[in-house]
């Protein structure tokens, strides 16, 4: 039953990334604009530019999937999508986790993609650059799992854009710190693993928590 | 019309309903009881709590006071996701899929009734020929045609109607009397709301009339 | 049944936590004034001079029990709302949120004596140091609990969400404060720690437990305070709320119809 629910609601969402696949390029998009904006802030000196890089890198990704937030639930939300969830046989946390994974897949593997692009850019050195994927690789998806408790939270509110903002970003301190820091511990030479497997334990346990969390969430805000 | 089988429990038994929002009391205490091919009419005034108690009815409200028993046990979430379907004002439909799409979707998510597919089930409600319009193309009624056709597919028993005759012509209107009517036939049972009595299912109906707490 | 059981369960009941409000709240509030009044007159004249910093430390007598009270009026805070939702209690709801915004003041009352502390320490008004930084944070999540809590209407639903986000909050304070404090390794080296690891000497200790015992009393006498203004105003429309503020009852029909 899990499974079946699970495969329907991925066979839903890849249908509708396809049916809108000119939306799904915008988080990648907007992480490109915002290094551009602090390349044109900063001055555009390589020197400068790749000191900063992985915490501007880091950011533009953050900051890109924090204004995707907004079409993890509200499309659901709005149509009746999640009070069906709510009354099906599967739980649903199940369901909010198999809809953050593919929110995460659609919205934020574009823009891993785009990483390597946007760091020569910011002329990131070539030996940081897997450091910095890998940090991604791990941190986007505890970014999207922590993002869809606070989602859930406000899910159904009409204006909420800022205060998911504000809601969200001190929850994200320790995975840009860990993230960011790994990649500039790998720089001054010192080991990124710590730091890496720190945002690996940390997913593991929002795979398991944060589902919880964002279906009593969903409940709250909806009953 | 087939006699009342008195020997199993009620599909859905409410004592002491309570609710209140705000500290505003919206219905209650209420008690009723729908039995196997039965249908039961919620009707009241605008603002009477009708979507309210069918919510509470579904599990996605909690009420402030009262029991509700499903098949003649305490209402548990599974308890609800095996007996209840529930239609709602909003018809859960994706906008960028087609009809047949969306019925995939809901039928992989909830279940399917034994005998029933979706392509049958669209020309039940007067659909077919539509399985490859996207739900955004549909007008309001075929929209609602679209819910009705879900709602003929789920395996559930007991049927949470919400205004099912809303945005519909006459035909349409015939159709959901037609569809509670089989249902009923079937073994299951209905609770419907609306505003008047003008749409009632040609059915054993019981009534159940709210008004505004004092 | 047993009378504390049997108290507490009185207690839930709106009239009776209003007159039990009305009663200890101002015992609080002055209780705590006068404790705290102590705590000052001692740290500032009784307390010898610190061999190191001179007088400028005198005010951690302020800054450390803010320090404190900010962390657990969060800790408070979260238990408060995981009872709520797990029971489902009106009192706790209306407790938890009352318990934000005295825990933000406490917040901005730790950053504000940090930075006056830190200016003759660093030399400049802000430094990254990382206990600071975490209450920086640590504002930040009161005011989303408060934030979240004012955006919602229904009044229980929003107390509900408000309390989950600040029981997620508690989860990950030790997760940020570790965060920080690796950051802060990582790029700065050691900084000197505010109150670092020096101990303190005996006769420094009294005025810092009076401030602690009397921020603790100041703490009950607000949250009281606020969470019985919190529940009349929930209560607004039943009879009872009338009869307390000297109105006749009102007739038949409570509140405006929604």
């Amino acid at each position: 039953m899990m499974l079946s629910a699970a495969k329907a609601l991925c066979a839903r969402d890849l249908r509708l990334l396809w049916r809108r696949r000119g939306d799904a390029l915008q988080p990648a998009l907007f992480a490109l604009l915002v290094v551009v904006l602090f390349a044109l802030a900063l001055g555009g000196e390589p020197q400068a530019l790749a000191k900063v890089a992985p915490a501007v890198l880091w950011l533009a990704m953050l900051l890109a999937g924090l204004l995707a937030l907004d079409t993890l639930f509200r499309g659901d939300a709005e149509d009746g999508s999640l009070e069906q969830w709510m009354l099906a046989p599967v739980p649903l946390s199940w369901l909010v986790l198999v809809r953050t994974a593919m929110h995460w897949l659609t919205t934020a593997l574009p823009l891993l993609a785009a990483t390597p692009l946007l760091a020569e850019l910011l002329h990131l050195p070539r030996a940081q650059l897997p450091v910095l994927m890998v940090s991604l690789a791990l941190g986007t998806p505890l970014l999207s799992l922590l993002g869809a408790v606070v989602a859930a939270l406000t899910v159904g509110m009409r204006r909420s854009g800022i205060l998911v903002a504000l809601l969200a970003l001190p929850l994200y301190v320790p995975v840009l710190v860990f993230g960011a820091g790994s990649v500039a511990a790998a720089a001054q030479g010192l080991d990124p693993w710590g730091a890496l497997l720190l945002l690996g334990a940390g997913l593991a346990v929002a795979l398991v928590l944060a589902p919880l969390a964002a279906a009593a969430a969903i409940r709250i805000a909806l009953g | 019309m087939p006699p009342t089988d008195t020997s199993h429990p009620p599909l859905l038994a409410a004592r002491g309903l309570r609710f209140a929002r705000n500290e505003q009391p919206v219905f209650g205490p209420l008690d009723f009881a729908v039995d196997a091919g039965e249908a039961l009419l919620v009707q009241g005034a605008n603002g009477a709590g009708k979507t309210t108690l069918l919510r509470v009815l579904a599990g996605l409200l909690r009420a402030d006071e009262g029991h509700i028993d499903v098949d003649g046990q305490p209402a548990s979430p599974a308890l609800r996701a095996r007996a209840i379907a529930y239609l709602g004002h909003l018809p859960a439909l994706k906008a960028d899929l087609t009809a047949l799409e969306n019925l995939h979707f809901l039928c992989g998510l909830h279940g399917r009734r034994r005998g029933q597919l979706p392509g049958n089930a669209l020309g039940i409600v007067g659909l077919s020929g539509y399985e490859d319009t996207l739900a955004r193309q549909l007008s309001a009624g075929q929209k609602k045609r679209l819910s009705l056709a879900r709602l003929w597919l789920a395996p559930a028993p007991l049927w949470l109607l919400d205004e099912p005759y809303a945005n519909l012509d006459l035909e349409g209107i015939n159709l959901v009397n037609r569809m509670v009517q089989a249902h009923l036939r079937d073994g299951g049972a209905a609770l419907l709301t609306t505003h008047g009595a003008y749409a009632a299912p040609p059915v054993r109906t019981r009534m159940l009339q709210l008004e505004r707490p004092a | 049944m047993n009378p504390v059981v049997r108290w507490f369960h009185q207690l839930g009941s709106p009239p009776y936590f209003d007159r039990f409000a009305a009663r200890w709240a101002p015992v609080g509030y002055v209780l705590g004034a006068l404790v705290m009044a102590f705590g000052i007159w001692a740290a500032l004249f009784q307390v010898p001079a610190d061999y190191q910093q001179g007088d400028s430390f005198r005010i951690l007598y302020i800054h450390v029990p803010s320090a404190w009270m900010s962390m657990a009026v969060f800790a408070l805070m979260a238990i408060y709302a995981a009872i709520a939702l797990i029971w489902r209690i009106k009192l706790c709801e209306i407790l938890a949120m009352a318990c934000a915004p005295i825990g933000a003041a406490f917040t901005l009352i730790t950053l504000a004596t940090g930075s006056i502390w830190g200016k003759p320490m660093w030399g400049t008004w802000w430094d990254w140091d990382p206990r600071l930084t975490t209450e920086l944070i640590l504002l930040f999540l009161y005011l989303g609990v408060i934030g979240l809590y004012n955006a919602i209407d229904d009044r229980r639903a929003a107390a509900r969400a408000a309390g989950l986000l600040a029981i997620v909050g508690v989860a990950l304070l030790p997760v940020i404060h570790y965060s920080v404090t690796w950051w802060n390794s990582l790029h700065q080296g050691q900084t000197i720690s505010l109150f670092g690891k020096s101990h303190m000497d005996p006769s420094m200790l009294p005025p810092l437990f009076a401030m602690i015992v009397g921020t603790k009393l100041w703490f009950i006498g607000s949250l009281l305070a606020r969470a019985r203004a919190d529940n009349l105003r929930r209560e607004a429309g039943k009879d009872w709320v009338a009869r307390a503020a000297g109105l006749p009852a009102r007739a038949a029909s409570a509140g405006v119809p929604r």
